[in-house]
């Protein structure tokens, strides 16, 4: 008897342990470890694990809670924001941070010699950022600073309520720079690599897995629930989910859309709203497109629940706005389908029962499921409008050149994740000029009221904002919001605490445990 | 035999030559580069990769430079991979790679032969058929099903061995099905191949002889027979290998084996051009070796052949 209960605990033992292992399914090879030179959600995941900014992630609304900073507060007009580092916090190699490595920190990312994606986010923000990204002024111009030891400030170009939130974006990382001068390029390297996150890097097998433990030096080490995790590195979507039906993974957050009716049916399955939009972009600069009434017609006659219900089936909402629905702000309504309406609108622009209408042509990105809403997209024309439109498809690198560059197209597929929880990171792309800007949209009412959103603050800015999008959609017809994306997680709530469906599906790792 | 192999290994340097300086412009052709985004990267900061990367010199120039490093094995920084070079990339790569290869070779070569051998000694019995029934389905179902269909069989029903991943993680197992996958097409061809070169031998007037000199079967079948007819599919070993090399990127993604299979795929469609060249020159120069070795193993076992 005694024997066999040594042995049930042995057993509890060795389960507990295992218990606190997990493996996420975590796609494409990650292009760096380098918070300031990665980018893109696999990236994003392991950076949650091996380093902390000021700011984390709230694991239920993504909005910020406290990370490296332990408080922090505007000014009256939200045009400073001021950090408390938090004291005595260390990298793994036991330096402490800060206020003046993060100071140097965000030089570094801004630094134009090293050239990093997604620079521009702090630049955009900070004031005289920009000119010291561009070459034009140097790093003293940075209006950042350490005011004492473990006090970091910040000079904001506007008002930035969000800045905040804004801060847990990995673009706002802090790295070490003590190590960073040591090894160079090498030194995020296994057996160099200085980090600050909850865990910290065990394994690196590129094109294969990475793997991390707990960091026992974290400053909230005691509330970490995990031992190790493991990131598999893996393209393929069938793949992806065949491993974490054998259990040979914890979660994955692509599953195959061909299998979305078997997948929708288990219990194990998260759908939630997304923060982003599915949506068709206009080349308003080409015959008949430059004309609203045609791009309302077209707009007007796409009947989107089905599209849903039938197409993409995968839970996604239908959007007659642009900006998905966040706290605080109400997106504009948009025009509903109405295909009697559309009809009028097309006549009125010349092309009555679609006679004498172009045949224009939707581009995608290579792939079924772009294919098959644009062969409903295109049905829905021919049907409610009688015209003709072609598909064509390109792979991913050519049709971003025709999207972006030569803006070759008629009608372009298109998608857009929020950076942050912030209307601005949707709006604020359709100025005149705008580099995300590939319909070539210019309307000067739009650009003021963006450029005025950007000096005001609270439930007044939301308003302009609103007001904006409703240029952008219910009056011009600018681009054409199909459905707003939903998270499809596969993970096992039953067994895993911590983790929350959410809009930007960010999910900390500090907070993920098993469940007692 | 010396001069002629020295010839041929000299041989490879214009081959290569033409191959890099092709390949080179080619990748420049197609549209879109290695820095763009879905969010487009801000004119600043792409200014400022172009200088990083060099890319912001004329082309001939960037030719001549690219050129240089090759001559050194140096095949610069992956556009993509920041924290890698691309020979880092290469060098972990190609072990596993050609650790899968050779398997599924000597897999083809020794499963193919054998079942050839058998289906020939016992023709048009049941053994023959089944042989038969087994190399139509090899050569004609794709690696993209028989790959899955194996994963869902052997992973996922039986649960007998691990769907993905390599031998760091599941040992040696993890070896089995990509390899099974990548040798099937060849070893169901080599087992036909063989087959029919067999039965010509048997038919032929020095077996007769040697039976008629009253040898064993068995020293008959081994001695002779299998002498004569592995020639075909020692020609054969060629485009077999090559095959086989490029059905590995097929294998890898499936089956995510950290080869240099997947990062060629990857590079292609991030146009990250420096390490689809160094893809283009490695598998070039296995393909190249691989020939060269089966023409001089063709001379070992086919007197009548030799080499000025």
């Amino acid at each position: 008897m005694r024997k066999s209960l040594v042995a049930l605990f042995a057993l509890l033992a060795v389960l507990g342990l295992s218990a606190q292992e997990f493996t996420i399914v975590n796609g494409t090879e990650p292009v760096s470890l380098d918070p300031h030179a990665v980018e893109g959600v696999p990236e994003h995941r392991i950076y949650m694990a091996l380093f902390e900014g000021l700011t984390v992630a709230d694991p239920r609304t993504n909005r910020a809670v406290p990370g490296v900073a332990k408080s922090w507060s505007y000014s009256k007009d939200f045009k400073t924001i001021t950090f408390n580092i938090r004291e005595g916090v260390k990298w793994s190699d036991g330096v402490e941070i800060t206020a003046d490595t993060v100071v140097k920190s965000w030089l570094r990312k801004m630094d134009p010699k090293n050239a990093f994606q997604y620079a521009d986010l702090p630049a955009s923000y900070i004031a005289g950022a920009m000119d010291y990204l561009e070459g034009k002024a140097g790093p003293e111009n940075v209006k950042i600073r350490a005011v004492d030891k473990y006090t970091f400030e910040v000079q904001l170009v506007g008002p930035t309520p969000f800045f905040a939130d804004m801060t847990i974006h990995y673009a706002f990382a802090i790295v070490p720079i003590h190590a960073i001068e040591k090894y160079g390029a090498d030194w995020v390297k296994p057996g160099k690599i200085v980090s600050n996150g909850p865990f910290v890097l065990k394994e690196w097998k590129p094109q294969e897995k990475i793997v991390v433990e707990k960091n026992p030096t974290y400053w909230d080490a005691k509330n970490v629930g995990l031992k190790k995790i493991t990131f598999i590195a893996n393209d393929d979507v069938n793949v992806g989910y065949n491993l974490y039906k054998t259990g040979a993974a914890d979660w994955v957050e692509t599953v195959p859309s061909e299998l979305m009716d078997e997948v929708k049916l288990r219990k194990d399955f998260h759908v939630a709203p997304e923060y982003g939009t599915y949506y068709y972009i206009f080349n308003v600069t080409r015959k008949p497109l430059d004309d609203a009434r045609v791009r309302k017609a077209l707009a007007m006659s796409i009947d989107k629940k089905a599209l849903v219900e039938k197409v993409t089936r995968g839970g996604q909402v239908p959007a007659d706005s642009f900006v998905p629905p966040s706290a605080g702000y109400t997106p504009t309504k948009g025009l509903a389908y109405n295909p009697e309406q559309a009809r009028k609108l097309l006549a009125d622009a010349g092309f009555p029962g679609g006679k004498g209408f172009p045949t224009l042509t939707i581009l995608y990105n290579t792939s079924s499921n772009h294919k098959r809403i644009a062969e409903f997209i295109q049905a829905q024309w021919k049907e409610n409008l009688g015209i003709t439109v072609n598909l064509m498809n390109q792979e991913w690198g050519t049709y971003l050149d025709t999207r972006s560059q030569s803006h070759n197209f008629d009608i372009a597929r298109a998608g857009w994740i929020g950076d942050y929880l912030d209307p601005s990171t949707f709006l604020d792309m359709w100025v005149t000029g705008g580099t995300q800007n590939d319909g070539l949209y210019s309307n000067k009412k739009y650009d003021e009221l963006i450029q005025k959103s950007r000096v005001t603050s609270g439930a007044e800015r939301f308003k302009i904002m609103q007001e904006a999008e409703n240029i952008l959609i219910d009056q011009d017809m600018a681009v054409l919001p199909l459905y707003f994306y939903v998270t499809q997680n596969l993970i096992n709530l039953d067994k895993w605490d911590g983790w929350y469906p959410n809009p930007l599906n960010t999910h900390p790792w500090k907070f993920v445990r098993p469940k007692k | 035999m010396a001069r002629y192999f020295i010839r041929r290994a000299l041989s490879l340097i214009p081959t290569l030559f033409i191959i890099i300086t092709l390949s080179f412009f080619l990748i420049r052709l197609a549209p879109g580069g290695p820095f763009a985004r879905e969010r487009d990267v801000p004119e600043a900061i792409l200014q400022n990769l172009l200088k990083r990367y060099h890319m912001d010199e004329p082309l001939f120039k960037q030719y001549l430079r690219y050129m240089g490093d090759v001559i050194r094995w140096d095949f610069g920084p992956s556009y993509r991979y920041r924290d890698l070079t691309v020979n880092e990339i290469i060098d972990r790569g190609l072990p596993v790679s050609m650790a899968l290869g050779v398997t599924s070779l000597l897999l083809a070569v020794v499963g193919g032969v054998s079942v050839g051998i058998i289906s020939a000694l016992k023709q048009n019995r049941w053994q023959d058929y089944v042989a038969v029934a087994i190399a139509v389905i090899g050569i004609s179902v794709p690696l993209f099903v028989m790959g899955p269909v194996l994963q869902l069989v052997f992973g996922m029903k039986l649960k007998i061995l691990p769907i993905g991943q390599w031998i760091s993680t599941h040992g040696l197992k993890a070896i089995i099905l990509p390899a099974l996958t990548l040798s099937f097409p060849y070893f169901a061809y080599i087992a036909r191949l063989s087959r029919a070169s067999i039965l010509e031998v048997l038919r032929s007037d020095y077996i007769r002889t040697a039976r008629a000199k009253g040898l064993k079967e068995s020293v008959v079948v081994w001695k002779h027979v299998l002498k004569g007819a592995l020639l075909p599919v020692v020609t054969y070993l060629g485009p077999a290998f090559s095959g086989i090399v490029v059905g590995s990127v097929v294998v890898e993604s499936v089956f995510l084996v950290p080869g240099i299979g997947r990062p060629f795929v990857q590079s292609a469609l991030n146009r990250d051009y420096t390490l689809i060249m160094a893809e283009v020159v490695v598998y070039s120069v296995i393909l190249i070796i691989a020939n060269l070795v089966v023409d001089l193993v063709y001379g070992l076992l086919d007197p009548r052949i030799s080499y000025k």
